[in-house]
């Protein structure tokens, strides 16, 4: 094992509310010039109805406070460029590269407003104009959107088309359902039912795939489409897709991909080929964007030519050697955002699709896949681990193993694995999900770990589970190399205790 | 050259085949054996590249550097506002620990960033003067879509009325998040003179099948709503829900949601320390009041307090999570998963580092400069600003009598200025008009020199 020891820094740092002294700034805003002040007496300006009458109780504190505070905190947290290996399976945690920040902060993108004159913001037309087309040959789709903020927001617009679709050929009222497997990401049914529509759940088999006979089962002229992900939540690439896309289509219905897993196959295989009619794909996931510490993501989405007269607008054009925006588009579902989506993620990704290359972004899919692999294969034998759903199968670019018998031998839950992985100062793997596998460790190593750490946190693992057998009471102490431990998240949410804001607290402890 | 590439470590062959040895298979490819034949990619990616470091740096540049180089900031607002962003916020919002981390799921690692995000949310109840506010949504638009969904939920009408001078962008969202659920979405009058919102109208259109009233103050024209305490009455008289509309930084000197009655305040938290970037990552900001029933609605996270089990320290995680999409499904208040939560850490550490007297000042240099510029623009033959007799914040309509907006826009450009957003396709009530603002990143100089070229682009 790489020589490591890891101790989180712990400032306990007070809230930014506790630093505060009156009469300190951090930052001066400039003035109005003199002449202007003369001129315009702002007093004067402002009804006094609706003049505000007590300053917002925001804390006063000088610069250098404000920087250290919140560098303390960010001391106080994990990221996958500070850290170790991130393998939260889902979420593809790989390296966001450093050169993607520098090129975001250009000020020629920072300073642009949304609504300048299309022939002022040419570059930044071109870069998204350019991302468009290589999002379209990665996803084998035909015309796409940027919009989505986010992959949810992503998913939501997809079944707007798909409502649209069937809104458009006189069948809304009678297309009433989108079937969703039970693996799916809790986003599936969620968006679905924001675009109006009633969720049916269908099982996997025991390989992890759909069953296509309760597909069968349950398609009809009500079905307005399918939400999956292939692979999907297991790791496991789906071999019936196209059968089951042939399913839903003669039902009637379209096919939604999911694209939280692309990262398996880019340049592999595309959801276009696979019989998918509509997709989403998270940037900040399979395109190295940053996640932020749960945002911005951007989750553009791509369909096929039956469904692009229904794209969110404006759509970027390029006519007569010039980049513009185009609202033309009369059966279009309208806007999912204000302006055109998180334009700075999008530049961050356009980069990294440039640097990979064709040939680098097959290659990192494969990379992904075979740490996966290696990690599963290494750890499925496990004392208390198991690998469910058709072990023997390969895995894509994650691998969901269970450590149902260990909970049950020793008393050690997921939970606690995912705790000691923390205390080694790697991250956890994602838990408790898909739903359908019990004691779930999902991992997801991502292409950008060497083998050094994908053999560290095989170790890890490892190692909590003969601490389970050996003296489990150690392995349920964990985590003590973090800030703090186990915390009382029931206390968070009790209607006596809850507290949400920093008012709140005043109020609390007052009492 | 036959390079392992810088961001793929096992692409070395030795390690690469050991790793095959040991899963057991002899080529990548045996992985994808569940991948059938016929759907393989056979053909190349179109996508440029690949390029090194220095050729990516480059030929992004290059690309970027196409945008014109204005004079001055744009004189553009309307939902994105240029303000200046402090470097303290750059610096923070580029730390590897907050901005290459994920969701904090896991609370005991992810304290520093569930304290910020829970300082944001504190921050901004102090701004709008309400009891919560969500960690944050996409932006002011799908957060506007979000409290009308909220709205109906709680209180299953159906009917949203909104101001007539509603950014047309936030309505359009606010119909695609409504479309669904099968809300109906009717626009208030105006009084003609002031721009407000027609009290009589109002009060002739809330009915028991109203689920909420918006109203955005300062409105998307700039001007101030008035009546924001008058129209919270008649709302609350029919158990609507009252949601208000809001610029950030106008809180530094107009009267807050709180003390005018609001249920639910949405708006935009861009110019509290994040970069324009042609229009996002935006901060929809999301508060409520103290009603259980509507917290219990909110869409998106929320950070609460609470303790550690073993030693009673203080420390933070995501609360009430049995409303998020991971736990309930089909079934949950939103299907929001990502948020735009590195946006909040900015504008945490963007509202500490100016603090209460700091928002006020930067409030009174927008307010005041855009006065200058109103005074200036009004001594030009054949304009006149603003279109409505109201006072405005920092943005403001200006009416042309002789020429075209959008005419009058090329000639600015020509000289280097951004000019205001031309209205007719927008508003074609308000003739050949264009919506100006006015922020601290225009000096006098900028102004004057604009308000020069303004009167030869208008003669």
């Amino acid at each position: 094992m790489t020589v490591r020891k890891f101790k989180q820094a712990d400032w306990e740092e007070p809230l930014v509310f506790e630093l505060s002294h009156e009469g300190r700034y951090g930052f001066h805003p400039p003035e109005a010039e003199e002449e202007i002040r003369d001129e315009i007496n702002v007093e004067w300006l402002v009804p006094q109805n609706i003049a505000r009458e007590t300053p917002p109780g925001l804390p006063e504190i000088s610069e250098m406070e404000v920087l250290r505070h919140y560098i303390h905190l960010s001391q106080m947290n994990y990221g996958v460029n500070s850290g170790l290996i991130y393998p939260l399976g889902s979420c593809t945690m790989k390296y966001n590269p450093i050169i993607n920040e520098v090129l975001a902060g250009h000020p020629s993108l920072t300073e642009a407003h949304p609504d300048q004159d299309p022939s002022t913001v040419q570059g930044v037309l071109e870069f998204l104009y350019k991302l468009k087309q290589g999002y379209l040959s990665v996803t084998g789709m035909d015309d796409a959107t940027l919009q989505p903020a986010a992959g949810a927001h992503g998913e939501w617009t997809g079944i707007m088309l798909i409502r649209a679709y069937h809104i458009d050929r006189g069948e809304g009222t009678k297309r009433t359902e989108i079937i969703v497997p039970d693996s799916a990401h809790g986003t599936n049914p969620a968006s679905a039912a924001m675009g109006g529509f009633k969720i049916v759940e269908v099982p996997s088999t025991p390989e992890g795939t759909v069953n296509l006979e309760a597909l069968k089962a349950v398609v009809g002229p009500q079905t307005a489409g399918l939400m999956l992900t292939n692979p999907n939540t297991l790791g496991i690439f789906d071999h019936q897709i196209a059968e089951i896309a042939e399913i839903v289509h003669k039902a009637g219905g379209l096919m939604y991909y999911d694209g939280a897993n692309l990262n398996a196959i880019m340049g592999k295989c595309r959801p276009g080929d696979m019989g998918f009619d509509v997709v989403h794909v998270n940037l900040h996931k399979t395109f190295s964007t940053p996640h932020g510490g749960g945002g911005p993501g951007s989750g553009p989405v791509g369909c096929k030519s039956i469904l692009a007269k229904y794209l969110p607008v404006p759509d970027i054009i390029y006519e007569d050697g010039k980049y513009a925006l185009s609202y033309d588009k009369p059966k279009s579902i309208g806007k999912v955002h204000g302006y055109y989506g998180n334009v700075n993620v999008m530049l961050k990704a356009y980069a990294y699709m440039i640097t990979m290359g064709p040939q680098g972004l097959k290659e990192a899919s494969e990379l992904s896949v075979l740490n996966a692999n290696y990690i599963a294969r290494k750890l499925m034998n496990t004392k208390g681990l198991s690998l469910p759903f058709a072990p023997e199968k390969p895995r894509m670019h994650e691998a969901v193993l269970s450590a149902e018998k260990l909970s049950i031998d020793t008393g050690v839950r997921a939970l606690n694995v995912a705790k000691n992985l923390l205390d080694s100062g790697q991250h956890a793997s994602t838990i408790y999900f898909p739903l359908i596998v019990h004691e779930a460790l999902m991992v997801e190593p991502t292409e950008t770990e060497p083998i050094e750490a994908l053999d560290d946190f095989i170790e890890v693992v490892k190692k909590t589970c003969e601490l389970a057998y050996t003296n489990p009471a150690e392995a349920l102490k964990a985590p003590v190399n973090t800030v703090v431990g186990k915390l009382d998240e029931a206390k968070a949410a009790h209607p006596k205790t809850i507290c949400l804001s920093w008012r709140k607290l005043c109020q609390l402890v007052a009492e | 050259m036959n390079r392992a590439h810088p961001y793929l470590p096992n692409s070395v062959p030795e390690i690469k085949e050991k790793m095959l040895e040991d899963i057991g298979v002899t080529t990548i490819d045996d992985l994808y054996v569940n991948v059938p034949e016929k759907l393989r990619f056979k053909g190349e990616l179109k996508v440029p590249g690949p390029y090194t470091e220095l050729e990516v740096k480059k030929l992004v540049s290059d690309t970027l550097e196409k945008n014109t180089h204005l004079k001055c900031a744009p004189f553009l607002g309307g939902g994105v506002w240029p303000h200046y962003v402090p470097s303290v916020v750059d610096e923070v919002v580029h730390r590897a620990e907050f901005l290459t981390s994920y969701t904090p799921y896991q609370p005991e690692i992810s304290q520093g960033m569930l304290q910020s995000i829970f300082e944001y949310q504190s921050l901004i109840c102090e701004l709008v003067d309400m009891a919560v506010a969500n960690a944050s949504m996409y932006d002011w638009s799908s957060a506007l879509g979000e409290s009308a969904l909220l709205a109906s939920r709680l209180n299953h009408k159906e009917t949203i009325l909104v101001p007539s001078f509603i950014s047309p962008a936030r309505l359009a969202v606010l119909k695609t998040y409504t479309g669904p659920a099968g809300l109906k979405i009717e626009k208030v009058n105006h009084n003609p003179e002031s721009g407000m919102m027609d009290l009589e109208d109002l009060k002739a259109k809330v009915d028991d099948e109203t689920a909420a009233v918006y109203v955005e103050t300062p409105s998307y024209l700039g001007f101030a709503e008035e009546n924001v305490q008058a129209i919270g009455e008649i709302t609350h008289e029919k158990k609507a829900l009252y949601i208000t509309g809001v610029d950030p930084i106008s809180l530094g000197l107009l009267s807050t949601p709180g003390s005018y009655g609001a249920d639910v305040v949405v708006g935009e938290g861009q110019p509290l320390g994040n970069h324009m970037s042609f229009g996002g990552p935006l901060l929809g900001i999301f508060a409520c009041n103290h009603d259980n029933a509507i917290i219990r609605q909110m869409p998106g996270r929320i950070i609460g307090v609470t303790e550690a089990i073993a030693d009673k320290r203080r420390a933070f995680v995501m609360t009430l999570q049995t409303r998020e999409q991971h736990i309930r499904r089909e079934k949950a208040t939103s299907n929001i998963c990502s948020n735009e939560a590195l946006c909040s850490v900015a504008s945490a550490t963007y509202l500490s580092l100016l603090g209460p007297n700091g928002l006020k000042d930067l409030a009174e240099t927008c307010t005041s400069r855009a006065h200058y510029a109103i005074r200036r623009i009004n001594e030009l033959e054949s304009v006149k600003t603003p279109v409505f007799n109201s006072y405005h914040f920092k943005e403001f309509t200006v009416k042309y009598s002789k020429k075209k907006a959008a005419d009058v826009n090329k000639v600015l450009l020509s000289n280097g200025y951004q000019g205001g957003k031309p209205l007719r396709g927008e508003f074609p009530e308000l003739g050949e008009s264009a919506l100006f603002c006015i922020t601290e990143m225009h000096t006098k100089k900028d102004i004057d020199g604009m308000v020069a070229t303004l009167k030869e682009a208008t003669q």
